[in-house]
């Protein structure tokens, strides 16, 4: 359990309309079991108890499930490990001595609202767009009453995995928001229960991701390769043959 | 004074009963009826969501950027629910059984059947939202075993079902944002609760991106903020989840029940360092097919894998034969902790136990264990660098869910009019103890199946109210003090970070009202604990502004109020000197180390009524009265 020491550059910004710029702090002596976030915190009491501002950063249960945690790690979003949150990141996978690049998600539709925070709230509004099924509460038939092949229901749920945090984005050089998109449409239009909505599901979420401003697919797949879920870019597939038969129906 | 409201008659016919007599209110009146949810997890999405499908104005809160990112999310484990799917003789009665005898026997009857009776109902509206659970391969429902009981009648998505249920509540939740039914507020939190003429009418809530306070009007007020584990500082809930929002309507007038009914559960990543900010939680379903062990020998250093058979000491399944390592988990916790207490503990800090998956993968296949707990798995993988395929899981246990909470009545309305506290952070349905996937199962009750109803019983006698304006002298009045408070914090030019506080605090709770609490202890903690609010508000350090996002100045607020409910659970510890559930008294033990309840002096659940700034709080009695189930010692043997 060596101890390690480290230099970070990290991206301060105070609001989303001010000007933000690269602060380069040292921390020492830091337990390689620490999380990333962790040493973040210990830097953060560092700059309080020195009178500084801390680092203004999104994140909540640190188990890697909410979404909340957002950082691009020396250019990667959630840092060097495949499949791990930026939360689930320790400290044992840098070496004393390295300088540690931290920015927030970069892309138009997610301002940036200080230092490593941005505004996801494009991601709600797509849902909000028709990323559910028309069910009110009570008017449910018996959870048995429609059998759902196991292949079928855990290919929905490998899609219903994702978080939401917007590594997919923030990797995406277009910032497109397709896998996270096509995560939600895929797994309701694999379930029996999607399928009354299917159409106007596809073609309503579609349009407000476009609306939001998030770019085109690249279709270089980075987005797999960075996200926390490995929600595999195969969904995306699935959402544009879902988009385009729609618009054949429609 | 304290009304539980209970319907008279049969239990098993209380819920339906009080149903087809509950007064309705009609679909043009809801429509002219605004309801505040704060927060929302599984509760507080799923009740915004139904009451909005019903009709009426909902304005719904929370703190973090989206809605999908409450605390909820991370349940693993999966969902209770009386489906018997399985054949294996479950139904209302057992579950209810189970949950009372699980909570050793300090709930509310009417509501834990209540409870059960809704369950079934909870897994057909989480599929037909959509929720991919488990499938068998003929494509129906699979089910798991959980501690606590003999049936399997868990449902569970992977080792994610909190994920899944509450994104299915999200769904929900946004489809009336969609529609208008629901205003959502994101990046909001509540500071305090509103009253006129002695009802809830509104909250104050600070917008935390730009430090605004905002006035809220609702003829009713429903909390779902979740529990307040994090007053021990190392826990398994969320970095943010905390007890704001009920401790402020708790100083309002909402009485707060049993405080002290705290959940450690038993396997958790033990601490590694003094910088630690959270404690990550290995389901309870790795109990299923997971042995739990260590050595024979005191202070053994050999690797897991070098101690023969017979020098491991299986203790959960010798001491507790009939259910073995499935034995609930304050059960399990006090076992582990009493085998690391007398030295048998395991790893660097010694404070550990083996849980081990040797014999699971022999008999079943890596394959099989991978598919059923893949995830956790990786997760303690990538937390500790040890591979648990190829050596034992290293466990201890850590607070993880709060059993007290606002004391509700049947209807869930607290002893404030027209406030409401529903899923953990009320203290209705688990008494002492709560079984494994019960909260998930509480949370969606409350907020799909029961709240809807009971919060007609109110509002039918509030339809000729009109909105009050927010100028009203109530609101500008909690705007101001709560502002003023900020203020101080801000002002206060000391010298000490509010993590720090946080830190001393929860050692005092875990030293003191954690897996074993004493007489001596805790009357030592009273003290501790005032000194260190004194000390917080002349030394604490609150950097930046109060016009602007400032994490540092939300969490002072935070951990001021969990200074002061620290002092409440420490009181409640203490007057409560029998043992039971999650709340064990040294004094009062049976011989072979169990907690011994004193059902003649305690069948009851205590209400605590707070009388304001240096004056001590006043413990009331809701007397527990048991009809269906006969209080006996719980044995697991």
């Amino acid at each position: 359990m060596a101890d390690l020491n480290l230099t970070l550059k990290i991206w301060r910004q105070d609001g989303p309309t001010e000007p933000g710029g690269f602060k380069t702090y040292d921390i020492s002596d830091l337990n390689t079991h620490m999380s990333f976030l962790e040493m973040l915190d210990v830097l953060n009491e560092n700059l309080v108890n020195s009178g500084d501002e801390p680092v203004a950063f999104d994140h909540d249960c640190r188990e890697g499930i909410c979404g909340m945690c957002s950082m691009v790690i020396n250019g990667r979003p959630h840092g060097p490990l495949e499949g791990t949150t930026t939360c689930q990141l320790h400290m044992r996978h840098f070496n004393d001595g390295d300088t540690v690049t931290i920015e927030p998600w970069r892309a138009k539709p997610f301002p940036v609202l200080k230092d490593l925070i941005v505004d996801r709230t494009p991601f709600d509004r797509i849902i909000q767009a028709g990323g559910f099924v028309s069910v009110n509460t009570g008017s449910a038939p018996d959870g048995n009453a429609i059998p759902i092949g196991k292949d079928i229901s855990d290919d929905a749920f490998d899609a219903a995995a994702c978080i939401g945090c917007g590594a997919c984005v923030a990797a995406c050089k277009n910032a497109s928001a397709n896998l996270f998109t096509a995560a939600k449409i895929s797994q309701l239009a694999l379930l029996p229960q999607g399928q009354t909505e299917r159409v106007e599901r596809v073609i309503g979420m579609v349009k407000q991701m476009d609306e939001e401003g998030f770019g085109h697919c690249t279709n270089t797949g980075a987005c797999e390769a960075e996200c926390p879920k490995e929600i595999s870019v195969d969904y995306i597939r699935k959402m544009n043959w879902e988009f385009h038969s729609a618009n054949v129906k429609g | 004074m304290l009304e539980s409201k209970i319907p008279q008659g049969p239990l098993a016919d209380k819920w339906t009963h009080y149903k087809s007599k509950v007064p309705l209110v009609s679909p043009a009146n809801k429509r002219r009826l605004d309801i505040i949810v704060i927060g929302t997890g599984l509760a507080g999405a799923s009740a915004a969501s139904s009451l909005a499908e019903m009709g009426y104005n909902v304005k719904t809160f929370c703190f973090q950027d989206s809605p999908r990112r409450a605390h909820s999310i991370a349940a693993q484990g999966g969902i209770n629910a009386a489906k018997n799917y399985q054949n294996d003789g479950d139904s209302v009665y057992r579950l209810f059984y189970d949950t009372i005898k699980g909570g050793d026997y300090r709930s509310r009857e009417s509501n834990v059947h209540r409870l059960a009776e809704v369950s079934s109902s909870i897994i057909d509206q989480c599929v037909a939202q959509g929720v991919p659970f488990a499938r068998e391969y003929g494509g129906t429902l699979d089910n798991r075993s959980f501690g606590g009981v003999q049936v399997s009648r868990t449902f569970y998505a992977r080792g994610q079902t909190g994920q899944q249920l509450l994104l299915g509540a999200y769904s929900a939740l946004s489809r009336q944002i969609a529609k208008g039914g629901v205003k959502m507020y994101n990046r909001h939190e509540m500071l305090d609760i509103v009253k006129i003429d002695g009802k809830a009418r509104g909250v104050i809530v600070r917008d935390l991106m730009t430090g605004k306070y905002e006035r809220h009007f609702g003829h009713a007020v429903v909390l779902a903020t979740g529990g307040y584990g994090n007053v021990f500082y190392l826990s398994t809930n969320a970095m943010a989840s905390n007890v704001t929002a009920i401790w402020k309507a708790h100083k309002k007038g909402a009485m707060f029940g049993n405080p002290c009914f705290t959940q450690i559960h038993p396997t958790c990543i033990p601490v590694s360092g003094d910088y630690q900010s959270k404690l990550t939680l290995m389901s309870e379903s790795l109990r299923n097919d997971g042995r739990i062990w260590v050595p024979k020998k005191k202070g053994d250093d050999r690797q897991p894998r070098d101690i023969p058979e017979d020098e491991r000491d299986y203790y959960l399944e010798r001491r507790y034969p009939a259910f073995g390592n499935l034995v609930p988990r304050d059960v399990a916790s006090r076992a582990a902790k009493e085998r690391c207490d007398e030295g048998f503990g395991v790893g660097p800090t010694k404070l550990a136990v083996y849980l081990d998956f040797k014999d699971a993968i022999k008999r079943l296949g890596q394959d099989v264990v991978s598919a059923r707990y893949g995830n956790l798995f990786e997760m303690y993988e990538k937390i500790t660098g040890d591979n648990p395929y190829s050596t034992p899981m290293r466990i201890y246990p850590a607070v993880h869910y709060t059993m007290g909470g606002l004391w509700v009545d049947y209807n869930l309305m607290t002893t404030v009019p027209g406030l409401y506290a529903i899923g953990e952070c009320n203290f209705s349905d688990h008494g002492a103890n709560r079984l494994g996937a019960s909260a998930l199962m509480q949370g969606l009750a409350d907020g799909y199946f029961v709240l809807p109803y009971t919060i007609g019983e109110y509002l039918s006698n509030d339809i000729r109210t009109p909105a009050i304006s927010t100028d009203h002298e109530a609101f500008e009045k909690a705007e101001k003090e709560s502002k003023n408070r900020n203020d101080r914090l801000l002002n206060n030019n000391g010298s000490r970070s509010v993590e720090s506080f946080h830190r001393d605090l929860g050692h005092i709770m875990w030293d003191n009202c954690g897996m074993a609490r004493n007489i001596a202890g805790l009357t030592k903690a009273i003290g501790e604990i005032q000194s260190l609010k004194k000390e917080f508000w002349d030394k604490v350090r609150v950097p930046g502004r109060d016009n602007v996002l400032n994490p540092e100045l939300e969490k002072a607020g935070r951990v001021a109020d969990f200074i002061e409910l620290g002092e409440l659970m420490v009181r409640d510890a203490l007057d409560r000197s029998e043992s039971c559930g999650g709340h064990f008294r040294e004094e009062s033990q049976t011989d072979e180390g169990e907690a011994k309840r004193d059902d003649e002096n305690f069948t009851f659940a205590s209400a605590w009524d707070y009388q304001g700034e240096g004056t001590d709080p006043v413990r009331n009695k809701e007397k527990l009265e048991f009809e269906a189930v006969q209080l006996t010692q719980r044995s697991y043997k």
